[in-house]
């Protein structure tokens, strides 16, 4: 599952970063995500999202909180 | 940096640490007032220094280095950083000593810096900030066994705490003792992605093994953020806060407004008694106190301004209003990080503009450096007060908004929508070829501002505004007496003397392009200074009014206007100044920061456009309806 298709209250794991989800720039994205702390095996939870089409989200990674569009979350693979 | 280098004896220290890890309390706590703001050579990235000295004497060097997560060097800001790290940045002594600042409740990125900064074989030392937050919250954290872990020392400080500063700073010469000389040019090479992922393991693993955390997260932000960061109730908020914001601007600083408009005019009237009439007396009253007084009288809405976003800021709550605002700014074709940028230049456009750093795609950055002017700037609020507190009767609407703070309040909204209509037109007709950049943000744990780090941050703003107030305005307002009174009118001359002046020869040459929205010559030679910086507008037709109407007229130019504008040309003195073609500083940073002169240009043109249009439409319409 996509963290970016996930609904407010999802808690879950992070199994890998998929690269081909955001296009051409991903490997900025991955390189981006990894220094927010979307690492393999880190605990996400889904606190809050915007007025407008739900979006952006405010996730729990481990112990911190990083606003992110859902577009992005795209290419965070959790279960 | 210093001259005083020579000796030896000072030492170099570089603070580094991800965004919100408290690096700049700790930096006004161990220099305090002893602080420098400047920008780095070629960028206009802010540059703050300051110094301390040690209990052993030692002359200590403190650079506040851009807050970054990783050596990657995105945008300019963590460039800078990145580079004096490495000792790579020309004109800065590459560190002796980097201080590594870490929240103690929030390790888990500043660890995988701090490896990261390792790499490149600078003498680290971490410091565990907000220690104390940290026990209270039920986390404890083996300092020993983290040092032994990442092979650096480590202390525990409390920025706050008076007693925390002493004690580092006596660190300070613990470590200076034992310096390695300095590190020879490091070969080091960008992380990569697998290196990255290395190192966010190695800091888990460290974590796990020398910190133990309670299960539950800071309540008390849960709490807040379930109601700020609500879909609705959060943007109902948001406006709440931005509306007491402006009202707090109006009604707050007039008091302290009153008193300093007092001063200056108690100030003049003495130098009329003393001095002989003639132009010693003239220059004096009209030109110098008249004219900066007029200005410096504003200095108290400055600081309100500057004290609202310094303090949500320091809250934490900047974040959480980028995060609102990300997606409705998104629809005008706007990044939700170019929300603090815009914020800041409510307060003055040239630290919102520099503030686009942090948006590193070039087309977001682009399209919000052009807009930033749009937003009512601090210098505009003299201008906007002198012709409301004119024009705009003090009566309260529904018993308590005052009135002429709803006027002041819609005309920041007017300012708003235009930034808005016009990055939406970007948007739409240049820069077409655009992907939406990533929209990342942390937002940190609420905290208590440092009430003396709010100081200190007010204190520097309001010393920038003075010193502006004392050069580029002192130097305007000479001009603009000088044009106002020279030449003489001759003997037996009919008339106030300023309808001889070159300040009327030029108003009265450019004033049929004017007419048509309503402006006189005297307004149109106010504009002319105006682009230095547009709250000398407000100093200039004082001036202008002073020469031409005696001494009463200076006293109250709020009251010259009102007899001798009509409510139609007032308006449209508001329309123009919403867009205001905007001052000279602006349009050099616009050109420093987008690296050429066709962006300022473009700038310059289409608010000069946007100015007189919008002026010609609310003309036409108040002549229209009977306000002429």
């Amino acid at each position: 599952m996509r963290l970016g298709e996930a609904p407010r209250g999802f808690v879950g794991t992070i199994v890998a970063l998929h690269q081909d989800a955001a296009g051409a720039t991903s490997h900025e994205l991955e390189q981006h995500l990894l220094e927010m702390g979307f690492t393999e095996g880190a605990r996400v939870e889904i606190l809050h999202q915007g007025a407008i089409r739900q979006d952006p989200i405010a996730v729990r990674v481990d112990n911190i909180t990083i606003a992110v569009r859902r577009r992005e979350a795209m290419a965070v693979l959790v279960k | 940096m210093t001259t005083s280098d020579v000796t030896g004896e000072r030492y170099n220290l570089a603070l580094v640490g991800v965004p919100n890890s408290g690096k700049t309390s700790l930096f006004n706590a161990l220099t305090g007032s002893r602080q420098k703001v400047a920008n780095y050579a070629g960028v206009t990235v802010e540059r703050k220094s300051g110094g301390f000295v040690t209990p052993a004497g030692r002359q200590v060097t403190l650079l506040d280095l851009p807050g970054t997560y990783s050596l990657r060097g995105r945008s300019p800001d963590e460039i800078i950083t990145r580079d004096v790290v490495l000792g790579k940045r020309a004109g800065e002594m590459p560190p002796d000593l980097v201080l590594c600042i870490a929240d103690a409740t929030n390790l888990r990125l500043t660890l995988r810096l701090i490896l990261e900064l390792k790499r490149t074989g600078r003498p680290l030392l971490m410091v565990l900030n907000m220690f104390d937050i940290a026990k209270r919250r039920g986390i404890t954290i083996d300092v020993d066994a983290m040092s032994a872990a990442l092979g650096i020392p480590v202390i525990t400080s409390i920025a706050v705490k008076k007693g925390g500063a002493d004690a580092l700073r006596a660190r300070t010469d613990e470590f200076a003792g034992h310096l390695p000389g300095p590190t020879a040019a490091t070969e080091w090479v960008p992380t990569s992605i697998a290196d990255l992922k290395a190192y966010q393991r190695e800091a888990d693993r460290i974590i796990r093994e020398t910190v133990t955390m309670p299960t539950r997260p800071d309540s008390l932000t849960t709490r807040v953020d379930a109601v700020v960061l609500h879909p609705v109730g959060g943007l109902v908020i948001l406006a709440t806060i931005l509306f007491v914001m402006f009202q707090a601007v109006f009604s707050w600083a007039a008091p302290l407004m009153e008193l300093l408009s007092d001063s200056f005019g108690a100030l003049g009237a003495l130098v009329a008694q003393v001095l002989p009439e003639g132009l010693l007396q003239s220059f004096l009253q009209n030109g110098l106190i008249a004219g900066v007084g007029s200005v410096l009288v504003f200095l108290p809405q400055i600081i309100i301004i500057f004290l609202f976003i310094l303090l949500l800021e320091d809250f934490g709550y900047m974040a959480r209003a980028a995060f609102l605002m990300d997606r409705i700014m998104g629809g005008a074709g706007l990044h939700g990080r170019a929300f603090i940028p815009l914020l800041s230049s409510f307060a003055c456009a040239i630290p919102g503009i520099m503030a686009t750093r942090v948006i590193d795609n070039r087309r977001d950055r682009l399209t919000t450096i052009l807009i930033a002017p749009l937003m009512t700037c601090s210098a505009r609020i003299p201008v906007y007060t002198l012709i409301i507190a004119a024009f705009i009767p003090a009566t309260d609407v529904w018993g308590w908004i005052n009135l002429q703070g709803l006027v002041m309040f819609g005309l920041y909204v007017i300012g708003i929508a235009s930034a808005l209509a016009v990055s939406f037109v970007i948007k739409f007709f240049m820069l077409r070829d655009y992907q939406p950049a990533p929209f990342m943000l942390e937002l940190p744990d609420y905290k208590l501002p440092r009430l003396k780090s709010i100081f200190i941050g007010v204190t520097t703003r309001a010393k920038m505004f003075l010193q502006r107030a004392g050069t580029t305005i002192l130097s305007m307002m000479i001009l603009i007496w000088f044009l106002a009174s020279f030449p003489q009118p001759p003997a037996g001359a009919e008339g106030p003397a300023i309808d001889y002046s070159l300040a009327a020869m030029i108003g009265k040459a450019l004033e049929p392009l004017f007419s048509a929205i309503g402006f006189n010559w005297q307004i149109v030679v106010a504009l002319i200074p105006g682009m230095a910086a547009r709250e000398v507008a407000v100093g200039a037709l004082g001036t202008v009014y002073a020469i031409e109407g005696g001494k009463e007229a200076a006293d109250a130019i709020g009251q010259a206007l009102a007899s001798k504008w009509s409510l139609a040309t007032a308006l449209s003195f508001l329309a123009w100044f919403v867009f205001a073609p905007q001052c000279a500083s602006t349009l050099a940073v616009i050109r420093r920061e987008t690296g050429g002169t066709k962006w300022m240009v473009i700038t310059f043109v289409y608010m000069f456009a946007l100015a007189y249009l919008a002026s010609l439409i609310t003309y036409k319409i108040a002549v229209a309806a009977g306000l002429g």
